[in-house]
């Protein structure tokens, strides 16, 4: 990155870090704001981008389009969740091991996939196949309580990854946050990043210039999977439930693979600025649908704005808000 | 180097390359031609492992590469271009080279220094922060060499580097590719041009229907009536006085 | 392990069932051929014509099959409108692209769906749904097997146009040769929209069989997607052959998955030949080479 966009990366990393005491100030001195509120929404938009990275190193980077990405954050959330219900273990501890889980899947639906050689919508289609496989499992099967879902005890403590005060959570999905945008950073700065891309945009080449094509995506999906899955166990540390609704549901992958491509999909801020673009949308529908009252359910309002996104973004601007910053299209691969 | 015997493949029943041989001595430039259609560049991807060999043995150096994965092959020491040029389209010529240039280092900076010092080998240098997609036809072929080159091979395959290039273009990648020669790297090309053939190759082979037909130095080759006939049609070399080609 | 007569019912539902799934995939076979659009709006579209279905019978009273040629001609013009409208003029030719596109349509009627009619099913009560028809140890709704029926002649007329009409040539032209097509004078985007508008019909027709039996809610259309999907990809994509075989052992298959494993977790049979296909054969059945 330039010098220039250093210097803005940190501004802006100091802005998210005073974010919530600002937030705070202005309501004590008597703005018309509700603080915890806003915390959220900002923990959303860390979030939303934390998830959205994950989908963004494997469809971004490497052009491996996924459909159905929720499949990581399933497993990491129910991975989370059954470790610490059914086996007591402590959440710092069952978080990494929820990670450890996406990687696994990960590594599994990529080795079966590439192996046989899957590309472009085939790809996209097995990976929705497969969420929708571990959605039924989830859904049939004794050990996750089948529809019934899981509920984590309540019982805030930072010792049991749980808050009473919003703004802890706040900055544990900053940090996320700030992960996600280090990992794409470093995977423009690597042989291994050079490598997705280059497979990324002609995968015979790439062959040819000593690259194990199959050997690399199968690690990106890993990695991927271990962020998705990262992200679905701290979501289900944040609400204390999972069921297979959330955990798999088609909506999850939607958001995952629209807030790359609306943001800048295979750039370092793609995500973050299509988590804010998506967040603004959900805030805007929501206030629509308090105003409007026939508008009484907001979820799908939001999706009906980001499905007619998503054909705007593919029609007229391919690769994302990222590209109107000029700039931040050479972010990928950039020496 | 490369030793090639029998090798032959067919595609739905066609057959593309049938029982071809063919050596390349270490420090040669070895040329491959043959009319459109001879199975020229079949032969390059089966040896290159892009195609599995329905028959036949691919030495290089002594070991048995036939049917290897493409980038194991590439770790070998030997790499290919593409007669249809594939660049990375969305990224740089410097990031494209250093594509080729990981293959011997895992360092950025490193890859990134090779990269020029490739782009200046080639005639590229003042291309390097162009996008892959906005290069010429000439610009791609340089490329194609330019990112082989950078994996630092032993034996480096050419497949129809000079097609679309106009003639100063052709003077100059010939130098170039002299230049890589006397570096230490050995070469078999494909061409059409009969003018780089001649100033660059110590020998051709000739490919027809897959066969190789004739085997000798370009003058000798250019004399031969076989191939004549190969490239102008049957009875061809007796209309012509079985002359030049 | 349940009786073999319970079985052997559980088969026969099953291809009556298939029946219908035949006519979906024909639709998705057919766009897929000659657009080599992966149309992820499939399921989504047959979703709205069943709702369609529903609410003429609900509020003009008009029987199902009744309603099957209006809305087959209805869901053809809706079709070729949002070829023209949307579809062709955004899809840049880019595989990908095309794919979010239909993506992005199909979350645009599913949660419109959602937002108008909320997440209710709907049924249609027609005064034959109860009938049975036995044969010999199986009994089978009456509404299924006039359904199953009416989907063979369906796909036997739209095999004819295909094979013998002026239309079914220009088609089959278009699959097979785009540029020549072009160059003997056939207006190809014309015929695109024709085809896909064909698509959305044969999805229109499936839904006026479905009703009678079955039942409409927004997250229809992401259950039917998957179906018809797992169908194209068995039978092979572009295969008109495939498309009925395949629609016929997936109707089988959910039928005895749901008998064998129970109503939840024998959805999970069509996932698995889905995957299972990918991996082992992506080019299906009958499909030529992709």
């Amino acid at each position: 990155m330039s010098r220039r966009g250093l210097a803005f990366a940190a501004g802006g990393l100091l802005l998210a870090i005073l974010y919530p005491l600002l937030v705070r100030a202005a309501g004590a001195a008597g703005l018309p704001i509700a603080p915890n509120y806003l915390i959220n929404v900002g923990m959303l938009v860390c979030f939303t981008a934390f998830i959205g990275q994950s989908w963004n190193i494997a469809g971004g980077f490497a052009g491996l389009m996924s459909f159905g990405h929720v499949v990581f954050f399933g497993t990491g959330a129910y991975g989370m969740a059954i470790l610490q219900v059914t086996y007591g273990w402590n959440p710092w501890l069952a978080w990494p091991v929820a990670a450890a889980l996406g990687a696994g899947v990960g590594w599994l639906i990529g080795a079966l996939a590439f192996r046989a050689g899957l590309r472009g919508s085939y790809f996209a289609l097995i990976t929705l196949a497969f969420a929708e496989v571990f959605r039924i499992l989830a859904n049939s099967v004794p050990f996750t309580r089948g529809g019934l879902g899981l509920l984590i005890k309540a019982e805030p403590h930072p010792a049991n990854l749980q808050f009473r005060d919003p703004i802890w959570i706040y900055y544990l999905a900053l940090l996320l946050c700030v992960i996600a945008l280090l990992i794409a950073w470093q995977l423009t700065r690597t042989r291994f990043g050079a490598r997705l891309v280059a497979i990324r945009e002609n995968e015979d080449a790439a062959r040819a210039l000593g690259i194990d094509v199959y050997a690399e995506k199968v690690k990106v999906l890993a990695l991927s999977g271990a962020m998705g899955a990262a992200g679905g166990a701290f979501y289900v540390q944040k609400y204390l439930y999972v069921d297979p609704w959330i955990a798999f549901g088609v909506d999850k992958s939607v958001e995952m693979l629209l807030v790359s491509m609306v943001g800048g999909a295979g750039t370092i801020f793609g995500p973050l600025i299509g988590a804010g673009a998506l967040t603004a949308i959900n805030e805007i529908t929501r206030t629509l649908a308090s105003v409007v009252p026939a508008l009484k359910n907001v979820q799908p309002l939001s999706l009906i704005v980001y499905g007619a996104m998503l054909v705007l973004i593919v029609a007229r601007l391919p690769d994302g808000l990222a590209s109107l910053f000029g700039r931040k299209r050479r972010e990928a691969g950039r020496a | 180097m490369l030793e090639v015997r029998h090798l032959s493949k067919a595609f739905s029943g066609l057959k593309a390359v049938d029982g071809a041989s063919l050596d390349v001595r270490a420090g040669e430039i070895v040329a491959l031609i043959g009319p459109n259609g001879a199975g020229k560049t079949t032969l390059f991807a089966a040896i290159a492992g892009f195609h599995r060999p329905d028959a036949g043995t691919v030495r290089f150096d002594g070991a048995d590469i036939t049917g290897l994965a493409p980038h194991r092959i590439c770790a070998a020491g030997m790499v290919r271009t593409f007669q249809i040029t594939q660049p990375f389209a969305k990224i740089s010529v410097r990031e494209n080279i250093m594509v080729g240039a990981y293959a011997r280092t895992a360092d950025r900076t490193t890859a990134a220094v090779r990269a020029e010092v490739i782009a200046r080998q080639v005639g590229m240098a003042r291309q390097l922060d162009q996008l892959g997609a906005d290069l010429t036809v000439a610009g791609r072929k340089r490329l194609e060499l330019a990112r082989a080159l950078a994996t630092g091979p032993r034996l480096l395959l050419l497949d129809e580097v000079m097609a679309g290039l106009n003639p100063t273009e052709i003077t100059e990648i010939v130098d170039v590719i002299q230049a890589i020669r006397t570096s230490g790297v050995t070469i078999l090309l494909i061409e059409h041009v009969m003018q780089a053939v001649t100033s660059l190759a110590e020998r051709v082979y000739v490919l027809n229907q897959g066969r190789v037909i004739a085997e000798g130095t370009p003058a000798a080759i250019a004399a031969d009536p076989g191939v004549v006939e190969a490239y102008l049609g049957h009875g061809a070399a007796a209309r012509l006085g079985g002359g030049h080609a | 392990m349940p009786d073999p007569v319970i079985i052997l019912a559980g088969v026969l539902n099953g291809l009556l069932a298939g029946g219908i799934y035949v006519l979906v995939a024909v639709g998705l076979t057919l766009i897929y051929g000659v657009l080599h659009i992966i149309n992820f709006a499939h399921g989504s579209l047959l979703m709205l014509a069943m709702y369609a279905v529903f609410f003429l019978w609900r509020l003009l009273g008009i029987d199902p099959y009744v309603a099957l040629p209006i809305v087959i001609a209805a869901s053809f013009a809706f079709g070729y409108v949002l070829y023209r409208g949307l579809i062709g003029r955004f899809s840049h030719g880019r595989d990908e692209n095309i794919l979010l596109i239909t993506l992005g349509l199909a979350i645009v009627f599913d949660n419109v769906a959602l937002l108008l009619f909320t997440g209710d099913t709907q049924t249609i009560d027609v005064a034959y749904a109860g009938t049975i028809v036995q044969l010999g140890a199986a009994f089978l709704p009456l509404p299924k097997i006039v359904s199953f029926l009416a989907a063979i002649v369906l796909c036997a007329v739209l095999g004819l146009v295909m094979a013998r009409s002026q239309l079914g040539k220009a088609i089959r032209a278009v699959a097979h040769e785009r540029q020549g097509a072009r160059l003997v004078g056939i207006d190809v985007e014309q015929v695109f929209a024709i085809s896909y508008g064909v698509g959305i019909a044969c999805l229109g027709a499936a839904a006026c069989l479905l009703m009678p039996t079955f039942y409409v809610s927004p997250t229809s259309g992401h259950a039917f997607v998957l179906i018809a999907f797992t169908t194209v990809v068995l039978g092979g994509m572009g295969s008109f052959v495939g498309a009925a075989v395949g629609g016929l052992i997936i109707g089988v298959t959910e039928s005895l998955g749901g008998l064998l494993l129970g109503e939840q977790l024998g959805q999970i049979g069509i996932s698995l030949i889905f995957i299972l296909i990918l991996l082992l054969r992506p080019t299906g059945l009958f499909g030529a080479g992709r």
